[in-house]
């Protein structure tokens, strides 16, 4: 059966790469600052340009020397784009049930799945030529106090303001210890910066209220996190932890909660040769920037990605099965998506929740099984391994025309 | 396919309900403990005091209640369900109601013994404390919640007419009945809000401004002491026109620990998996459950995914352990002897997806646990990321007997297949 399936992906995979996804062509001289660049399709793109708040702490030093070394290290640019560009946009949804503790997702890593035949050699991409660093890469770093010094070779400043001025950054990355971290939030959301990845994991909810608040206020500042790994749109920007190597341009919106589970499904994208158009990371706590809808309406408008992986949290599987609705109806306008949910996780039992005030407030009870059924009504394709995901995957690509 | 899900969801639930209770380790506190801290605020609860020893009782009734006829007594452990409970001694309940002069005698029964109620599990909790309260006359009972939405991204006070246990199946059929307050976290609670607040619980008797002033404080309780939760069930009213928290259940963020170090200092070791504590010391991620594959796992999604593909695969896991992203050798030397120490366990399993976690810090941590302690279980290894060819480098020439796995299907395969005796 393996080799039948290795010989299945084996010719899938040169054909994908005969035909490969739609994808934004790569032009270095589109990179000038004169005029303002069109804005990334989902978050991020390469003319992101960042500044590492907490650049001279422990995390933020480590983190951004993973991220210059990751800047000459980037995979190869993306193929020209093919003429069959509207084949239709698929739609995978993978929907983390959770018990209330955490994420559920199981994925294999489906390289030995398909037996040797497929060798896709993503650990070791090709790097880029140097001048296309400037783009993703850091611009500079903000710690009070330390401003007009030098950290890893960036210039030190000692507010988000005067970074951002001196750089012409438009997005920030957080690493500042939680006592501090939504207060840093917080300035990177006065000083207008487009975008803010906030990494810190433990910040009281309390202040994430706070912030949250002052986030629904205004439109031109979004919040990615906190407590999570980053974004990713490989090839082109890393703001984060996530490990880029294993990451590869291509068709697959993925945005989950959580980290490693994320690059489980990273890995398997990869290997299946889907890759992934970009990652976002939302992460774990209650209150954070930006949500699983957020993500999934700029998927569905993103003409790169052609299919989703997403994860929520139980409290929020009715907005997802919402999402889902709203994709169906905004999809089946264009034309026909499948959508493919993952249900992985344990429900709590109907109604108990740390007191009564949970289930009081979510208005009752409902348990996996009955969201799996309601995904299913919508149309959703749920799989219930998560270790089949790659199979699964490609399954839908295949009865939908979009591998041939 | 579907039948594998069933199981696997209804397998789950009772494991579910117990990570429930673990949710997040959100600082619980007894109810004594939350009564003086709401009395602090000006919240009017019922005089109450704890004691630890019958000789402290009688100390306690003799100044405390010297008028009262009758008293509550009630066991402090940090579960609901108390008043059904059933201690290990044989004494049915968990909360009596006795004369005076009987509660020296109830209370030495409660003491040092371990009380069991459906949300202990059947190890139950010891009871090491009781508290002394003075028995109020109600005239109506109500349910006054404060939590953190997070659909509303802010505090929301709940206020329900009726109060009691039943007051889930209440929200389901009448749910009108339950009034929500979103408060303006920038604004705080106005005069307005908590008049809605207490519209919301109608009391009968209790004086309307007086109430309102209780909610405020409630609310500033809430905020200042970084709660997540603040739940009265139940507010009620008593014969002399006052509204009272008579019984509250109050959590506290994790994340502010570092500025609420007086509500940490309460936290009740002697309440929580003993496992448990030694993990938190060494600070590691760990949720002990009852099963027979202890997991090590990077990640608290990954960790949960393990779990559950561990069960699809027809075994028990042993524990949550989550060893996280920065995690030091020490760390997983330490995270592999908790594993080791567990008698219930008869296979590990080893599943790490390294990001910034190193593969080889991993492995060099698994070969130095090996040293200190004798491994008697079998242990599978699944490793990949960061350094995942030093990593399984390290483990092949350490020379230890580990089973390697290459998925997560496989790994849990393989976990289940080394409990059972050698072929």
């Amino acid at each position: 059966m393996s080799r039948q399936a290795s010989k299945l992906v084996g010719s899938l995979a040169s054909k994908v790469f005969a035909n490969p996804a739609p994808v934004v062509p790569y032009s270095p001289l589109s990179r000038h600052f004169a005029a303002a660049p069109p804005a990334p399709a989902v978050f991020v793109d390469k003319n992101t340009r960042v500044i590492c708040q907490g650049i001279t702490g422990k995390n933020g030093t480590f983190h951004t020397e993973q991220a210059i070394e990751y800047g000459t290290k980037m995979v190869s640019p993306p193929p020209e784009p093919s003429s069959s560009s509207g084949k239709g946009l698929v739609w995978i949804v993978v929907a983390f049930l959770t018990s209330s503790v955490g994420l559920l997702v199981f994925l294999a890593s489906s390289v030995d799945l398909f037996g040797s035949d497929l060798h896709l050699d993503f650990r070791f991409p090709r790097p880029l030529p140097k001048d296309l660093l400037i783009s993703s890469a850091l611009v500079g770093g903000v710690t009070p106090k330390k401003g007009g010094t030098e950290h890893l070779g960036l210039p030190v400043f000692n507010t988000v303001s005067e970074a951002k001025a001196e750089t012409k950054a438009n997005a920030s990355v957080i690493y500042v210890p939680p006592p501090f971290a939504a207060a840093a939030i917080m300035e990177a959301l006065e000083a207008e910066l487009d975008l803010v990845v906030c990494i810190t994991e433990g910040i009281p909810q309390h202040d994430m209220v706070r912030v949250k608040a002052a986030l629904n206020k205004q439109s031109k500042t979004r919040l990615i996190g906190p407590n999570c790994p980053g974004i990713i749109k490989p090839g082109e920007c890393k703001i984060g932890i996530m490990p880029g190597y294993i990451h590869k341009p291509g068709r697959v919106g993925i945005v989950s909660r959580s980290g490693t589970l994320t690059y489980e499904a990273v890995f398997q994208t990869t290997a299946v040769g889907l890759g992934q158009s970009t990652c976002v990371g939302i992460g774990g706590d209650p209150f954070n920037g930006t949500n699983f809808v957020d993500c999934l309406r700029k998927f569905l408008e993103d003409p790169q990605t052609e299919g989703e992986i997403g994860g929520t949290a139980e409290e929020d599987a009715a907005a997802l099965l919402q999402a889902s609705f709203q994709a169906c109806d905004l999809l089946e306008s264009k034309t026909e998506k499948p959508v493919v949910a993952f249900i992985a996780g344990l429900t709590a039992p109907p109604g108990r929740r740390m007191g009564h005030a949970g289930a009081i407030v979510s208005g009752g009870k409902g348990t996996a099984q009955d969201k799996i059924k309601t995904l299913r009504e919508a149309g959703v394709t749920v799989v219930e391994s998560p270790a089949k995901i790659g199979v699964a995957v490609l399954d839908v690509f295949k009865q939908r025309g979009l591998v041939d | 396919m579907r039948g594998s899900l069933g199981k696997l969801v209804a397998g789950s639930l009772s494991l579910a309900g117990r990570w429930q209770k673990q949710q997040l380790r959100r600082l619980n506190v007894h109810e004594y403990q939350g009564a003086e801290l709401m009395s602090k605020y000006g919240i009017n609860v019922p005089k109450g005091v704890a004691v630890s020893s019958v000789e402290e009782v009688k100390e306690a009734v003799r100044s405390g209640f010297p008028n009262e006829k009758e008293i509550v007594v009630k066991s402090q452990i940090l579960a609901g369900g108390r008043g059904l409970g059933t201690f290990k001694s044989g004494l049915q309940g968990g909360v009596h109601i006795v004369k005076t002069e009987e509660v020296a005698d109830i209370a030495g029964k409660m003491l040092g013994q371990i009380l069991v109620t459906k949300q202990t599990g059947p190890q139950g909790k010891i009871v090491s404390k009781v508290y002394l309260c003075q028995k109020l006359s109600l005239v109506n009972e109500m349910y006054f919640a404060i939590t953190l939405d997070r659909q509303t991204a802010g505090p929301l006070i709940i206020a329900c007419r009726k109060g009691g246990t039943s007051i889930e199946d209440l929200a389901e059929k009448f749910p009108d009945m339950i009034i929500k307050v979103p408060i303006d976290v920038f604004k705080g609670i106005t005069d307005e809000d908590a008049a809605k607040v207490v519209d919301g619980l109608a009391p009968k008797v209790a004086d309307k401004s007086a109430s309102i002033e209780q909610v405020k404080k409630l609310y500033q309780l809430f905020c200042e002491r970084d709660c997540t939760l603040l739940e009265i069930n139940p507010i009620a009213e008593t014969s002399d026109n006052q509204l009272v928290a008579a019984d509250a259940k109050l959590n506290f963020d994790d994340n502010a620990a570092f500025r609420q170090k007086e509500i940490f200092a309460l936290r009740d070791p002697s309440q929580e998996d003993p496992r448990e504590v030694d993990a938190a010391k060494a600070d590691l991620n760990y949720i002990g459950l009852d099963g027979e594959i202890g997991c090590m796992v990077n990640g608290a999604g990954l960790a949960m995914a393990t779990m559950d593909i561990i069960k699809l695969h027809g075994g028990t896991p042993a524990n949550f352990l989550d060893v996280g992203g920065n995690a030091s050798e020490s760390q997983v030397v330490e995270a592999f002897k908790i594993l080791t120490s567990d008698d219930k366990v008869k296979a590990i399993l080893v599943n790490i997806f390294g990001g910034i976690m190193k593969c080889d810090i991993i492995a060099s941590g698994i070969v130095n646990a090996a040293k200190q302690v004798a491994l008697k279980v079998p242990v599978v290894v699944r490793l990949e990321g960061t350094n995942v060819d030093q990593g399984k480098r390290i483990l092949k020439e350490s020379g230890m007997t580990l089973i390697t796995a290459e998925d997560l299907d496989d790994a849990a395969e393989k976990a289940w297949n080394s409990e059972s005796p050698p072929k």
